[in-house]
């Protein structure tokens, strides 16, 4: 079977400026969702504060649960719809006082569902540690960029490692984006998701690079736009058939994976679209674009 | 790589088999009574966000553990200065661990300079200033000496904090230190997570005081605290009514005696009301300096107070010996069992301050485990059914060593003991999506190559040369991202990051090497024209 037919010769190269156009719009809903909603909705882990998940053998509704606590500290919080009867109550009050979950959640709940509840999860960040988390998030997506165009750097050549970490800071600002038009909160697994992003992302700029430069020594005479276009429609065919395998384990992780881990892939499903996409465009756009210039710094030269 | 196919195929053997070997207590529970001590033992650690439990992150206060060191310190040195004959006053601790004192004497300074060489290695001077009739004189410990106070009182902490936990019967608890001054603590399957917390932090420092009877409390209660005195508020409960208040006592700040002296300390049921009580037994010291303590103090009041709470004040009647005295308070059996446990392990030497819980019950974590393990079955079986249907027999080779991957990643995680989060195993999944893409990169050369007229050995070998090093590179790639993850050190996402990294080291054996290998098998013993791909 074939998906994507030999001697395929799609004009990539020559649809760049569609690209840009596409790409920059992407990151602008995407910064701008952030903006207008006041910066990124960080999680727990990053902001410090208490998640409670509780689960009711009665149908009830968030409101419910609203009243109920509405007397109590938990009386600001957010309460959150979490699968069925389930219901994930959120404060920025961060409680490592052992008496305070009694009487801020059980107490109340308890008189008004009866016993007919459970908690199923409860987490507290102190805000020492959500600001020493959110610390160390920045340095991890930072150094896994550096990292990434050192190797490539290293492997290729510097062009070729820029354009490569052009593409990743442009997929994980895009995802971020995609977050935040969701609404979702920024957690410790979307961090998680953005670095797994990061290292797939590459990897088709990897396989097209190294077609690029195997295709260069064969034929120097072609013009370097030329070896990009062939080399991408050589490489299509693997990069989009690996691309669809992982979007099937990431669709399946999204679907039956169950709440808890459902932004995290949420987060990946739009990483891996982005990252494939990004391989395809932006990085070799971007090694085009100063293969360009460096020929017109030549020309100027002479 | 090796020639020999009989050389690959018994490291193939090798390594399915041992995999297998390591995986045997995961899925077969009980296994029967001659074989299983030949057996590997340890099931897949499954991490708390699966099985149900709490992580604790603790920050140990050791700058209140300094504090407190130089306040005894500070009464040291006024006795030492008041020996050599040094004139000086208010020598008082101060905040950030320093000690101030003006001296008055002209010649003191040099005095306190010697006393200090001689006595008080540990100390030297913050700041010095000129006063009317006098010089005022900070002083602090040495940077080294308070970072070795530091990081004893973080020892000290983590040892008893151990033995509360042991004590408290816990199955495989971890107890790991941090950074500086932070202790991870992770107790599997507890059913009461408040109580642990309870008994982690409570600092148990205990104290027998002597009740200051010579000067009135309500005068004290106003502000005028004589010299050497603290207000300590006791819980006092009324036991027609079941009410709790709280009642100042005047106390002579001077601790007479400690927990430090306990031999043990165990519950007991009292007396005819059924009063439960904690018994205290001094070791041997400690029974010769209460026997004395309650000798010199008879008909006086001795409190026994507790993290700074008075728990009760009997009157001394009689000097006791034989070491032996209780607390009583209107314990509950859990709070005294507790009590006593705490008692036992002994006092933190500073404060524990709750950084970060997660507590997940065991029905979330099932739960869990049951949609992880569909997700990865119908992940897998999308990968699996999509390669048979487009590369055909090939395809199904690279099922083959998709397979064997996930088992080797299992069989690795149980052999180092390793942890399987819930994001590990979306981490586990992951890696069959990318483990996959060495295969395509090789059959989509192959295929390459076939086109351009090649025999099948030549295209396979082809493929798989060209592919090699650019397999190579988005492996790499991947475990230099998954590292970085590492260092977040939180359990359930540094589970996603080693099942990634382990999953993609296996996925460069099975994907590449054992595919080649039945490749080769089947090129050289059957005269194959056309390749199925």
């Amino acid at each position: 079977m074939e998906l994507i037919k030999p001697g395929i010769n799609i004009d990539f190269v020559g649809k760049i400026k569609y690209a840009i156009i596409f790409s920059i719009t992407l990151i602008i809903i995407g910064i701008g969702s952030v903006i207008y909603q006041g910066g990124l909705n960080p999680g727990i882990d990053f902001a410090g504060g208490s998640i409670i998940q509780v689960k009711f053998t009665q149908n009830v509704s968030a409101d419910q649960i609203r009243s109920a606590l509405k007397s109590t500290k938990l009386g600001n919080s957010t309460i959150q719809l979490f699968g069925t009867n389930e219901f994930l109550i959120r404060t920025a009050e961060s409680f490592s006082d052992q008496t305070m979950l009694a009487a801020n959640v059980e107490q109340p709940l308890t008189a008004a569902f009866n016993k007919n509840y459970e908690i199923r999860r409860v987490e507290v960040v102190g805000s020492k540690v959500g600001a020493d988390f959110k610390r160390k998030a920045i340095i991890a997506v930072v150094l896994s960029w550096l990292a990434m165009l050192i190797y490539v750097g290293w492997r290729f050549e510097f062009r070729y490692g820029l354009g490569g970490i052009l593409a990743l800071v442009h997929d994980v600002i895009i995802t971020i984006g995609a977050v935040s038009i969701m609404n979702m909160e920024f957690t410790i697994s979307i961090l998680a998701a953005l670095i797994f992003i990061i290292g797939f992302s590459i990897n088709d700029t990897i396989v097209t690079l190294d077609r690029i430069r195997e295709n260069v020594k064969l034929n120097p005479k072609v013009n370097l736009r030329d070896t990009i276009n062939l080399s991408i429609n050589q490489t299509l065919s693997r990069t989009v058939l690996t691309s669809l395998t992982v979007f099937l384990t990431v669709l399946a992780l999204y679907i039956f994976g169950g709440a808890v881990i459902r932004d995290f892939a949420f987060a990946l499903l739009v990483g891996v679209v982005i990252g494939t996409y990004s391989s395809i465009y932006i990085a070799c756009t971007i090694v085009l674009f100063f293969e360009n210039m460096r020929l017109a710094k030549m020309k100027g030269n002479k | 790589m090796f020639k020999s196919l009989k050389l690959r195929g018994a490291i193939t053997l090798i390594v399915c088999l041992g995999s297998l070997y390591f995986l045997i207590p995961t899925f077969i529970s009980n296994i029967p009574s001659p074989w299983n001590q030949y057996m590997f033992k340890e099931k897949i650690h499954l991490g708390l966000d699966l099985q149900g439990g709490t992580h604790l992150v603790l920050e140990i206060d050791t700058d209140k553990a300094l504090e407190a060191m130089m306040e005894r310190t500070a009464g040291d040195l006024k006795e030492s200065l008041m020996d050599s004959k040094v004139r000086f006053r208010n020598l008082e601790k101060t905040k950030g661990a320093t000690i101030s004192m003006e001296i008055t004497d002209a010649d003191g300074k040099n005095t306190l300079e010697k006393l200090l060489r001689e006595k008080y290695p540990e100390l030297e001077f913050d700041a010095t200033g000129d006063r009317q009739g006098g010089q005022m004189v900070s002083l602090k410990f040495n940077d080294k000496r308070a970072v070795e106070m530091k990081k004893l009182t973080v020892e000290h902490s983590l040892e008893t904090i151990r033995n509360r936990v042991d004590q408290f019967g816990i199955a495989e608890p971890e107890i790991i230190p941090e950074g500086e001054n932070r202790i991870i603590v992770q107790l599997p399957g507890i059913k009461d997570p408040e109580r642990a917390k309870n008994l982690i932090g409570k600092t148990a420092l205990l104290e027998f005081k002597i009740v200051d009877e010579e000067h009135p409390l309500e005068e004290a209660l106003r502000g005028n605290i004589p010299e050497g005195d603290i207000i300590a508020y006791g819980l006092r409960a009324d036991r027609s009514t079941g009410e709790r208040g709280s009642s100042p006592y005047l106390l002579k700040d001077k601790a007479l005696l400690t927990g430090a002296s306990l031999e043990t300390a165990k519950v007991q049921i009292a007396d005819r009301f059924g009063d439960v009580t904690v018994g205290l037994k001094f070791n041997s010291q400690g029974a010769v300096d209460f026997e004395r303590i309650t000798g010199e103090n008879v008909r006086k009041r001795l409190a026994i107070v507790l993290d700074g709470v008075v728990h009760s004040a009997p009157v001394i009647q009689e000097k006791i010996s034989g070491g032996q005295a209780q607390i009583t308070g209107n314990f509950t059996m859990e709070e005294a069992r507790d009590l006593a446990i705490v008692l036992r392990a002994g006092a933190l030497p500073a404060p524990v301050n709750i950084l970060e819980e997660r507590t997940v019950g065991p029905s979330l974590g099932n739960d869990s485990i049951k949609q992880g393990i569909m997700a990865t079955v119908i992940g897998c079986l999308l990968v699996v059914l999509f390669m048979l249907v487009y590369y055909r027999l090939s395809g199904a080779v690279a099922d083959l060593a998709l397979i064997t991957n996930i088992f080797l990643v299992l069989a690795i995680l149980a052999a180092f003991k390793a942890t399987l989060t819930l994001p590990g195993i979306a981490g586990l999944l992951l890696t069959i999506g990318v483990a996959v893409d060495a295969n395509i990169l090789i059959f989509e050369r192959i295929r390459e190559e076939l086109r351009t007229g090649k025999t099948v050995r030549i295209a396979l070998d082809t493929g798989y040369d060209r592919a090699f090093i650019t397999i190579i590179d988005t492996h790499i790639t991947g475990i230099v991202a998954a590292a970085f993850l590492i260092m977040f050190g939180t359990g359930p996402i540094k589970g996603f990051a080693v099942t990634t990294i382990i999953g993609l080291l296996a996925s460069l054996f099975t994907a590449v090497f054992i595919t080649r290998v039945i490749f080769d098998y089947v090129i050289w013993n059957f005269n194959i024209k056309k390749l199925s791909i």
